[in-house]
């Protein structure tokens, strides 16, 4: 059985090489179905070797397969290998589940684009590289998996390469995330150097055993690996990068922008919990950070008209909730926020994406509208996704994913009132903006007639993460609705149980809290956007408003600190002026050519003159003998 | 007979070389530069006679012979050489034979 | 036997070119491909049939040639050279193959003198007797000037005399140091002997070995490049022709790097320790400034050139570090980056070719026309930047963890690197393959000659990136041999660096690991 587990990346990775190879010869739909098949095939895989895992637990933790061995010098150990517990296996899922769906929606979505085998080998190498950073059981291996998913997300992104600001916008991602991962790499030096080892597992030991709780190093190391994540996810203070990133086409934004690349820094830090735990400080600034994330995207979603700007925004924020949950110590809820976000935005950013390619690439909310009625299923779909984006009480998986969030971020031990509040206002904010969205671009007039119906191969997995949005949520119920806790039971077999306060029978009312705020964004964005009424045109116009389109300014703050002055520094020395110190020897060598030529100036009486004068310093020196 | 100090005839002789060396330095044709050069030739043949003359010897009235003999075609072969510069460069002034001049 | 057989065949092919030059084109390139393939199945073979022996070296030639002046000549291969020499022939193929129809004019001249740098590279990478070095030292120097000079670009005679001025200078430098170790040694031991085995563990005086090092370094340190000696480089790399460029930057500068490990570190152990920190401080301001300045060119090759400066200044970083770490990833970073910055001279020469230009603001979404070689642009920029999968990674890891057991400071400074790195790899590919036409270039893709070139180079980076362990398992013995004078110095100068910084645990933590 273990045998299967490697095949899991493999395939997809083989995919890429044959379409990268072959891609030339094959035609369309050869290439669309071997670029969506080997992620279904993987996706079986995955779904066979879960099963068998479930199955073991808990005696059986984990699987582990060792390909080969990468390298060997010195006492430096690294091998490919790979190993499957609870928490690669819920990653895997979804990666190969959601990845396949996708896959099989951009067929129809990337048909009429002249880089379609080029698309799908860039999408393979992804999931390959993604699944090989879940799956790795060495931090190195890791680390090849995280560059490898910057990359594709670098190609991705500036996929449709002829347009400058596309290949502005991935390159913005690539560095913003290398700065990331640099800071992840020099505390990937540390844990070697401290442990001798690359294994994650007998990191995490080492460092339970060796590193007191609280002390400089373990804080250094924390803080440099939540650097790495932070760059990643996309969250405070490298979080601009992601509303760029729309450029790319929607199945990209769906896939790697949604549902993978960015939960991969939630990935990092469930993985390594332990080195977190021993950083008490790091944990509460996780918590803080993902706080005001989820504060600050919200707001910015709330004033943006792109559609896929919204949607960006939005991911920051619920990655925010990620974090939130990650810095009070509630990983499984998480890790199953994780979960059910990937299904409701990837299918936002899918429905999002038909909107747009049936409407001729229009993407402002505000040109769209009335298509309630001319693209039904997009709309009750999208309608599903943006409801459990909301947290719609009962009836939307995100709601009890959310809500175990928000219920964390009070009963914790590290939790506390002022996050939980953090918490909530962002809830209020997430209705507020689902539905801004839905009122603006499905009811009211139509300003842009949709060109052709979307078909089969689009729709179908709308409505497959539509259904995954609504009952996704049921297989993890808290107390006050009966007790199932079938999700966290499977991953807190990898993860530790959260530390709770004392306050059990306050969570009945926390619950009712969360569900009438959410009840009440919706019902404002209702009278905001739907209504229209005339104080929503001055605010539209005010300079708050503006502030919030900007993202908080933060783009204009790193262009001035950061970019302008790296550019002057380059172009200011473009000459080197080291070489100014060639070109000054080489130009008094020439003076002191110039002075001594004076000497030869070809009057004989110069030269008679020159040699009465030597004689007579020769006869002097002679004399003084 | 007079006796003259030999440093006062050195004297002489030097004075009469510096004589030739300056008409060298200071005048500009060709054929008086020749024959400044002549004067300091002669006086370097005075300094031979004035040895000889110090010591006794003949050795010094022979050389001054040779040094009448070298004067003599070193000034046949200068004045060949003037008359060939005055048909290149059509004058005698010596600033104006100046084609070894380093270009810069 | 077989390690002067390697430089005459070079030798031979040499001449043999430079008569058939004038009866036609093909047969110099002919003879030159020839002279190097039988090399390299030559070292290939060797290798294969013969594994290194720990501490000792593989092969050992040793005959006597000026007794009275303790010139001899003595080469000597082992897993460091063989692992050079490989890379050389290899390169050697590959800049005979890329020049197949760029030169043109004098062809049997021109491969006359590549194959004479190559067996000066060959020399330098095998001479273990002094005098002999600096004659393979000189022997790299002139007919790559006659390169660059004959069948360059525009500025090709300024660049040749800034190349071959800044060179000898410092080899004449080293020339000095050679023959002050020559008299130390005799006046110490009575013997005076050029040969390198026998100079090893001479005792010097503190400041008297600082002189003589000083000496070596400036040859090495002008090869390497490194700043603020690297003024030829941009020049000579740009002006260059392909094969020279590629000759320059995947061999020249690595024979400053080989003369760092082979001389510098074991025959100095106690002035290189004194001179770690300028030379790790060195090494880091290479990589961030060469960045810098690779960032802001136009010129293509200028910009590639550059790159090399700052990738040299990790491997300057590596051996100053002193730990078996570092120095594998010295060595892997002198092939990985030997290929990959190949490659990336290749890329331009082939544009060049078609283009006829070098400058980037001219180019621009040329993958629309030239897909292949966008792909191989990205795969080479990607290992530029040092992606896992690739061999640079592999290198700039090593180093760095090395570097950090050493330095901790340095090693932070030097990691930013990688962010300097992903700014110029990423212009290139936007500048060049990306964005808007610029200009409306009609130009084919690879032809098959090119694209054998380019898989075999793209097929070796992956091969170092995933499958290392063969380069580690052949330089490991090597190296370990350098540093032998060493592991005691530096626990002694980690001892007086701990009571220095204020984070005191993580250096205890290291020296127990160590």
């Amino acid at each position: 059985m273990t045998t299967l587990i490697p095949f899991i990346p493999a395939l997809p990775l083989l995919s890429f090489l044959i379409l990268a190879l072959f891609g030339g010869k094959l035609s369309r739909k050869a290439a669309g179905w071997i670029g969506a098949g080997s992620v279904g095939v993987s996706a079986i895989l995955t779904v066979i070797t879960g099963i068998h895992l479930i199955d073991s637990l808990p005696a059986i933790k984990s699987y582990s397969v060792i390909i080969w061995q990468w390298m060997h010098a010195g006492n430096l150990n690294a091998t490919i290998s790979f190993s499957l517990d609870s928490l690669s296996l819920v990653f895997c899922f979804v990666i190969t589940f959601v990845g396949f769906l996708i896959h099989i929606y951009s067929i129809e979505f990337m048909a009429k684009d002249e880089g379609f085998t080029r698309f799908f080998a860039y999408m393979n190498l992804f999931v390959g590289s993604m699944l090989i950073l879940v799956l790795a059981d060495n931090i190195l291996l890791l680390y090849l998996g995280w560059e490898g998913v910057g990359l594709c997300s670098y190609l991705l992104i500036g996929f449709w390469y002829k347009e400058p600001a596309n290949g502005t916008a991935a390159r913005k991602a690539f560095i913003i995330t290398r700065i990331g991962d640099t800071a992840m790499i020099i505390g990937i030096f540390i844990l070697f150097i401290s442990f001798g080892t690359f294994n994650i597992q007998d990191i995490m030991h080492l460092a339970s055993a060796k590193w007191a709780s609280g002390s400089a190093i373990a804080v250094i190391t924390a803080f440099l690996l939540l650097g790495g994540a932070l760059g990643k996810s996309a969250q405070l203070p490298l979080q601009t990068w992601l509303p760029d990133a729309m450029a790319g086409p929607s199945p990209v934004s769906a896939l790697i922008h949604a549902a993978t690349m960015v939960t991969a820094g939630v990935y990092l830090i469930a993985r390594t919990n332990i080195l977190f735990s021993l950083a008490p400080v790091v944990q509460a600034v996780i918590a803080v950070i993902g706080a005001l994330t989820l504060l600050i995207a919200g707001f910015s979603a709330l004033a943006q008209h792109d559609l896929k700007r919204i949607l960006a925004y939005s991911t920051i924020s619920q990655i925010g909730y990620m974090f939130l949950a990650l810095g009070v110590g509630a990983y499984s809820a998480a890790i199953f926020h994780f979960m059910i976000h990937a299904f409701f935005k990837a299918l936002l950013f899918l429905a999002a994406g038909v909107v747009i390619l049936v409407l001729n690439e229009e993407h402002d909310i505000f040109k769209m509208g009335g298509l309630r009625k001319k693209m039904p299923v997009v709309f009750w779909t999208f309608l599903i996704g943006s409801a459990s984006l909301s947290a719609l009480p009962l009836i939307t998986a995100g709601f009890y994913s959310k809500d175990a969030i928000l219920w964390f971020s009070y009963s914790a031990n590290s939790g506390g009132i002022i996050l939980w509040l953090a918490g909530i206002v962002g809830a209020f904010l997430t209705a507020l903006y689902s539905f801004r969205m839905i009122f603006i671009t499905f009811y009211g007039e139509a300003k842009t007639e949709p060109s052709f119906p979307a078909g089969k191969l689009m729709t179908v997995p709308l409505i497959i993460l539509a259904v995954l949005s609504v009952i996704g949520g049921f297989i993890e119920l808290p107390a006050s609705m009966g007790t199932v806790h079938l999700f966290s039971n499977l991953v807190n077999n990898t993860l530790p149980i959260v530390d709770l306060k004392n306050v059990e029978n306050m969570e009945g009312l926390f619950q009712l809290i969360s569900a009438l705020i959410a009840m009440s964004g919706i019902y404002l964005a209702y009278r905001f956007y739907y209504r229209k009424p005339a104080y929503m045109e001055t605010f539209n116009y005010s300079r708050i408003n503006h502030f919030f389109e900007s993202g908080f300014g933060f783009d204009k703050v790193y262009y001035t600190f950061i970019v302008k002055p790296i550019i002057w520094m380059a172009e200011i020395d473009k000459k080197d002026f080291f070489d100014q110190l060639n070109i000054s020897i080489s130009r008094l060598a020439l003076l002191g050519n110039r002075i001594v030529s004076l000497t030869e100036n070809g009057k004989l009486r110069w030269y008679i003159l020159s040699f009465a004068i030597g004689i007579a310093v020769i006869l002097t020196l002679m004399m003084n003998k | 007979m007079l006796t003259v100090p030999v440093e006062t005839q050195i004297a002489f002789a030097g004075i009469l070389f510096f004589l030739g060396l300056i008409g060298l330095l200071v005048r500009r044709n060709l054929v008086f530069m020749l024959m400044s050069i002549e004067i300091m030739f002669n006086s370097a043949g005075l300094v031979f006679i004035i040895a000889a003359r110090h010591w006794n010897q003949p050795d010094g009235q022979v050389m001054f012979i040779f040094i009448l003999a070298v004067t003599a075609v070193e000034v046949a072969i200068g004045l060949a050489l003037i008359l060939q510069v005055y048909h290149h460069f059509k004058t005698l002034d010596v600033d104006a034979i100046n084609k070894l001049k380093d270009e810069n | 036997m077989i390690l002067i057989y390697l430089i005459v065949i070079l030798l031979a092919g040499a001449f043999l070119a430079w008569i058939t030059g004038n009866m036609s084109r093909l047969l110099p390139r002919i003879i030159s491909l020839t002279a190097l393939s039988i090399d390299l199945i030559i070292i290939i073979s060797y290798l294969v049939l013969s594994a290194p022996v720990n501490n000792k070296w593989m092969v050992d030639i040793h005959y006597e040639w000026i007794p009275q002046f303790g010139i001899g000549i003595h080469l000597a291969m082992d897993g460091l050279s063989v692992l050079m020499l490989i890379l050389t022939f290899f390169l050697g193929i590959v800049s005979v193959l890329i020049s197949w129809k760029e030169i043109n004019t004098k062809v049997g001249f021109f491969h006359f003198n590549l194959l004479l740098i190559l067996a000066g590279i060959v020399g330098v990478f095998l001479s273990l007797d002094l005098f002999m070095f600096y004659f393979f030292w000189e022997l790299m120097l002139v007919p790559m000037y006659f390169l660059i000079g004959i069948w360059g670009h525009e500025n090709r005679t300024k660049a040749a005399y800034k190349f071959f001025l800044y060179t000898q200078a410092s080899g004449l430098l080293m020339f000095i140091s050679i023959l002050a170790l020559y008299f130390v040694h005799g006046n110490s031991t009575g013997i005076y002997t050029f040969d390198y085995l026998q100079i090893l563990g001479t005792h010097m005086s503190a400041s008297t070995a600082m002189l003589i090092m000083s000496g070596f370094l400036a040859a090495f340190l002008v090869k390497l490049p490194v700043v603020p000696l690297h003024n030829w480089l941009p020049d000579a790399h740009s002006e260059a022709p392909t094969a020279g460029s590629l000759i320059l930057a995947a061999l020249l500068l690595k024979t400053g790097a080989y003369g760092l490990l082979r001389f510098i570190v074991p025959l100095f152990p106690e002035a290189s320790v004194t001179f770690a920190p300028i030379g790790m401080a060195l090494g880091v301001i290479g990589i961030l400034y060469g960045a810098k300045l690779a960032f802001a060119q136009t010129d293509l090759k200028r910009m590639i050139a550059y790159t090399s400066v700052s990738h040299m200044g990790f491997v300057m970083l590596g051996i100053f570090s002193f730990n078996e770490l570092a120095y594998q990833g010295v060595v892997m970073q002198m092939i990985a980056h030997g290929i990959s910055t190949g490659a990336l001279f290749i890329i331009a020469g082939q544009l060049s070719e078609r283009i006829h230009t070098r400058d980037i603001t001219k180019m621009g979404g040329l993958w629309g026309k030239a897909p292949f070689m966008g792909a191989i642009g990205l795969i080479f920029s990607m290992a530029s930047l040092g992606l896992p999968g690739l061999g640079n990674f592999i290198a700039e890891l090593l180093i760095l963890i090395g570097a950090f057991k050493a330095n901790v400071w340095m090693a932070c400074f030097a990691c930013t690197g990688l962010i300097a790195a992903t700014l110029y790899s990423l212009r290139i590919m936007q500048k060049v393959f990306f964005g808007t036409e610029n200009t409306k270039w009609e130009m084919k893709d690879l032809s098959i000659r090119e694209k054998m070139v380019s898989l075999s180079l793209v097929l070796i980076i992956f091969g170092l990136g995933l499958f290392p362990q063969p380069v580690f398992d052949i330089a490991g013995p090597a190296l370990l041999k350098t540093l032998e004078n060493h592991t005691d110095k530096t626990i002694q100068l980690n001892e007086a660096q701990k009571s220095k910084t204020d984070l005191n645990t993580k250096l205890y933590f290291f020296n127990k690991i160590n």
